[in-house]
């Protein structure tokens, strides 16, 4: 370590109190990235504080890493420098509420939790059920870009995203969009931060909009034979009155049965794909919508087994969905799951394409044509990944991701040269938010 | 104009696809706003390579260029404000691909809106961002000024409803953002450019999503006697819970001009109505249609009328789409703002704006979106009168100052333009303006492009705003 960079270590304390820097290896281990530790980790306590620090960064040239709860630090390429841990959980406010506009606007290191506990008093909710709900905060959830099932009915955090107040790689607070539900004013630069992994700008405040929390839901699930099935069950649905509020539809190979069996509680084996509808409404509406999702189901040659679920095995297949890459890693720490997306109807086609693998996987779709394919640990791993990327934009794998792979992976797939369009102009965006190259170097696709 | 370019662009487009005499150009000096502006030279491109050749010209001579659909824009967006070329997208009209069973439509940006629905009705699916010139404005439009409409309280506005575009930038790259399934990997470039209002590239191609028609719709019409009791009604609709898929407000002077025109079948002796749209499956409309009228009963509404039919129920909507129309009607100008606040706040907000009426002793109309808190203030004005003119300005600024007091916004539909970028400072920082700046840069580093929109062109506001000279102000 130069001089001038220790100096720049003692300058955390000064900005951010000595309470809130860490300096101890054992403790700073906890903020490893693929496997890379700091050498200081810091908690500011305000948007001004954050400001200073990647304003210290940025002269010193010392890279930084944004985090919340550190739930999702794997999606990414391993940083190409990590000098510094910027960890936001400190700045946990509910800053503005208003229960009767139905906007939010939080601190970015707020855990979801807090959000849905506050909400809730309101009987109001924010459509972000994610990957590792109980610690996710709003900042990670927004930068990783993990999307939600309820995403079928409300859409995605680009959907519902008002605003969001951030510190640039200079260490400018600056802001894009507003609190209200509709706004026009400027451009909306707070849509390129969602699933920007933090190499854009700090996150500090995000406002949201919020949604009435619907009266009652209820769960739906089919059984069937064939993808193609479940995919003409899931067509059915898409050109029908019925509105679902999520629809999965989940696969497994010969041995991937077990994690997801474990999991739901559903008899799930080689060869069964199961679809799962929630729908809300009152209780004329759900009465409706279980005798035409039956109807639906049959005729797309659904098992007899369509049926609603409740109680704990609802709970269990909701967590499921909305926790798929979580409750995959939980079992299979050093499984790869990829995202993919196609046209809706291409699914059928891409479950084909997934059933042929030789390599122990599981999978599940959402009815928009996004999917999660799980592979599990096994020899043929790392040639199959390798393959799977190749594919990407040949539909119907359109494109195709893998936010996470295991790190002893990383070094044989590089995710960082993974090409994408208009890399040239993303490199020129970067460099405006970032020029010094110290906010998450190297994580994003086309090693940004 | 440089008789080189006209030359050039003739040879490149044919005759009949370049305007210069000043007969011609007087037709696209303005748009819906009251501001004006002549360009010198209009194009109309048929395609993409079209529209890289004349973006190329552009560089090498060095003139603005500015992307026009059919000019109903509301904040001056297509008026070439430094002079310069407008490339009009009125041939390039195609609906180039419909996917029913994906919901996707791919169109060339001179599609108008509701030609789109119109085309896919027969499907059971619609273009759901429906601004009220929806039958004369083009999607490539709505892209650039990321446009909404009564039904973008329950459907979203343009940007949740694109999935992909074609742009050309002024450097003559053409860019392919974002694609037809969703999650394009890298940054939200799509996000980004809508709503740019034509200062990143021009929008050569669009893909988006259909929406499937709702199996049932009721339209309520609720008539109050007092203005606080139309608006505490919605904010209370709001905080009960109740998403409806649109909710109008029109004060008792709109209601009394659209009825001249439209004779919808509006109350005329009435302070405010409400026009309610609930839709989806049938049980769920009757229980919200009950629900929402109850809401409205207990806030004294005088009567809760339900359209007994789709005719009806067009006719109501017919009346408040042509609200600035109407305004046209019975006043030589008039000037519409587009603030926002937050819906609890627009009891306080109309009282203002009431008093801002006042003030200037100008007649202020309301007709707005009153479920998302976007209004539409309509002053009338005779721009033959200068002070008129003037105090309409300062009176539609009063207005947007009192919207981002209440933590509002400026614009919620219409976009910045050249109408409102003196107010950007009153809701952003420099440094916000700034770095906006510089990603507009990235896209558009001569700034060729739009030049004169959305930043303040001089420093500071709140300068005495001086009227372009102009012959005419424009009728809608």
């Amino acid at each position: 370590m130069s001089a001038s960079t220790a100096v720049a270590f003692s300058r955390l304390a000064e900005i951010a109190g000595e309470a809130n820097v860490i300096r101890d290896s054992a403790e700073l281990a906890a903020y490893r990235v693929d496997g890379l530790a700091p050498a200081a980790a810091v908690r500011p306590g305000s948007t001004e504080e954050v400001a200073e620090i990647v304003k210290l960064a940025a002269r010193e040239r010392l890279a930084i890493v944004a985090s919340g709860a550190r739930t999702k630090l794997g999606i990414g390429a391993p940083p190409q420098r990590y000098d510094i841990a910027l960890d936001m959980t400190r700045l946990d406010r509910i800053v503005a509420y208003d229960p009767g506009d139905l906007t939010l606007g939080v601190e970015a290191g707020i855990p979801l939790r807090k959000i849905v506990a506050a909400l809730a008093e309101h009987r109001q909710f924010l459509p972000l059920v994610v990957p590792f709900m109980g610690r996710a905060t709003a900042g990670g959830t927004t930068a990783s870009g993990v999307d939600s099932p309820l995403r079928q009915f409300y859409g995605t955090a680009r959907d519902f995203t008002l605003g969001v107040e951030f510190v640039t790689g200079e260490g400018i607070a600056a802001k894009s969009g507003g609190r209200v539900v509709k706004n026009v004013s400027g451009y909306d630069i707070h849509k390129l931060m969602i699933g920007s992994l933090g190499t854009l700008a700090v996150m500090t405040r995000i406002n949201f909009r919020t949604f009435p929390m619907p009266r009652q839901t209820r769960t739906f699930v089919a059984t069937f034979r064939e993808a193609e099935a479940a995919c003409a069950f899931r067509h059915a649905i898409a050109g029908s009155a019925l509105r679902p509020q999520s629809l999965e539809i989940l696969g497994v190979g010969s041995d991937g049965a077990d994690i997801l069996g474990e999991r739901t509680g559903l008899p799930f084996e080689a060869g069964r794909w199961i679809a799962v509808v929630s729908c809300a409404g009152n209780e004329q509406v759900l009465e409706r919508c279980r005798q035409e999702l039956a109807m639906l189901a049959r005729n797309a040659g659904a098992l007899e087994s369509f049926d609603e679920v409740s109680g704990e095995i609802r709970a269990k297949i909701g967590s499921c969905v909305a926790e798929f890459p979580a409750a995959i890693l939980t079992g299979a720490p050093n499984a790869a799951i990829f995202k993919i997306a196609a046209l809706p109807t291409e699914m059928a086609e891409l479950a084909r394409a997934i059933q042929s693998t030789q390599t122990p996987w599981a999978l599940m779709m959402r009815g928009l044509g996004v999917a999660y394919l799980a592979l599990m640990p096994a020899a043929s791993l790392e040639s199959e990944c390798q393959r799977i990327l190749g594919l990407a934009g040949k539909p119907p794998w359109r494109h195709v991701a893998l936010p996470w792979c295991p790190a002893s992976l990383k070094s044989g797939i590089d995710i960082g040269a993974l090409q994408f369009p208009n890399l040239a102009l993303t490199k020129k965006l970067k460099d405006v938010f970032d020029p010094a190259g110290i906010l998450s170097p190297g994580r994003f696709m086309g090693a940004i | 104009m440089n008789a080189n370019l006209i030359s050039d662009l003739k040879k490149l487009l044919g005759p009949r696809s370049v305007l210069h005499e000043p007969e011609d150009l007087m037709l696209y000096e303005y748009d819906g706003s009251v501001e004006m502006a002549r360009p010198d030279c209009v194009v109309f491109p048929r395609s993409t390579e079209d529209v890289v050749e004349i973006v190329r010209l552009a560089g090498r001579h060095q003139i603005p260029i500015v992307g026009r659909g059919t000019g109903t824009g509301l904040s001056g967006g297509a008026i070439a404000r430094n002079g310069g070329m407008i490339v009009s997208f009125s041939r390039m009209n195609r609906i180039v691909a419909v996917d029913a069973e994906n919901q996707r439509a791919t169109v060339q940006p001179g599609v108008v809106n509701s030609d789109l629905s119109a085309a896919v009705e027969h499907l059971g699916l619609h273009f759901a961002p429906d601004p009220s010139s929806q039958k004369a404005c083009t999607i490539g439009g709505n892209v650039s000024e990321n446009s909404g409409g009564p039904h973008t309280l329950a459907y979203g506005v343009t940007t949740n409803h694109v999935l992909a575009l074609e742009v050309v930038l002024p450097t003559a790259e053409i860019l392919r953002l974002g694609g037809s399934a969703l999650d394009a990997p890298g940054y939200d470039l799509t996000g980004l450019f809508v709503g740019s209002e034509g200062t990143f590239g021009l929008v050569t191609e669009i893909t988006v999503r259909l929406t499937r028609n709702p199996e049932a719709v009721k339209t309520l019409l609720a008539i109050f006697d007092s203005v606080d009791d139309a608006t505490e009604t919605v904010a209370d609709i709001t905080a009960r819970g109740i998403t409806p898929a649109a909710c109008e407000m029109m004060d008792g002077w709109t209601l009394r001009a659209v009825e001249d025109y439209i004779h919808a079948g509006f109350p005329v002796d009435c302070a405010a109505i409400l026009l309610i749209d609930v839709d989806g499956l049938r049980e769920a409309v009757e229980a919200d249609a009950k629900d929402v009228a109850g809401v409205c009963a207990a806030h004294h509404a005088r009567e809760v009328r339900v359209a007994r039919d789709a005719r009806e129920r067009d006719l109501l909507w017919k009346g408040r789409k042509n609200a600035f129309g109407a305004a046209g009607r019975v006043s030589p100008s008039y000037y519409t703002q587009d603030g926002v606040i937050p819906r609890t706040k627009l009891p306080a907000t109309l009282r203002r704006i009431g008093e801002i009426g006042k003030k200037y002793n100008l007649q202020i109309g309301n007709v707005f979106h009153a479920g998302d808190g976007n209004l539409h203030p309509i002053i009338l004005f005779d721009q033959r009168n200068e002070q008129q003119f003037r105090d309409t300005v300062r009176a539609g600024d009063e207005i947007l100052e009192f919207c981002i007091q209440m933590g509002g916004s400026i614009t919620g539909e219409h976009g910045v333009g050249m109408e409102k970028d003196r107010l950007m400072p009153l809701l952003f920082a420099e440094s916000d303006l700034a770095l906006m700046r510089r990603v507009r840069d990235v896209f558009n580093p001569a700034g060729l492009l739009n030049p004169g929109k959305i930043f303040p062109t001089s420093k500071g506001c709140g300068e005495i705003y001086v009227r372009p000279q102009t012959a005419a102000a424009p009728t809608a």
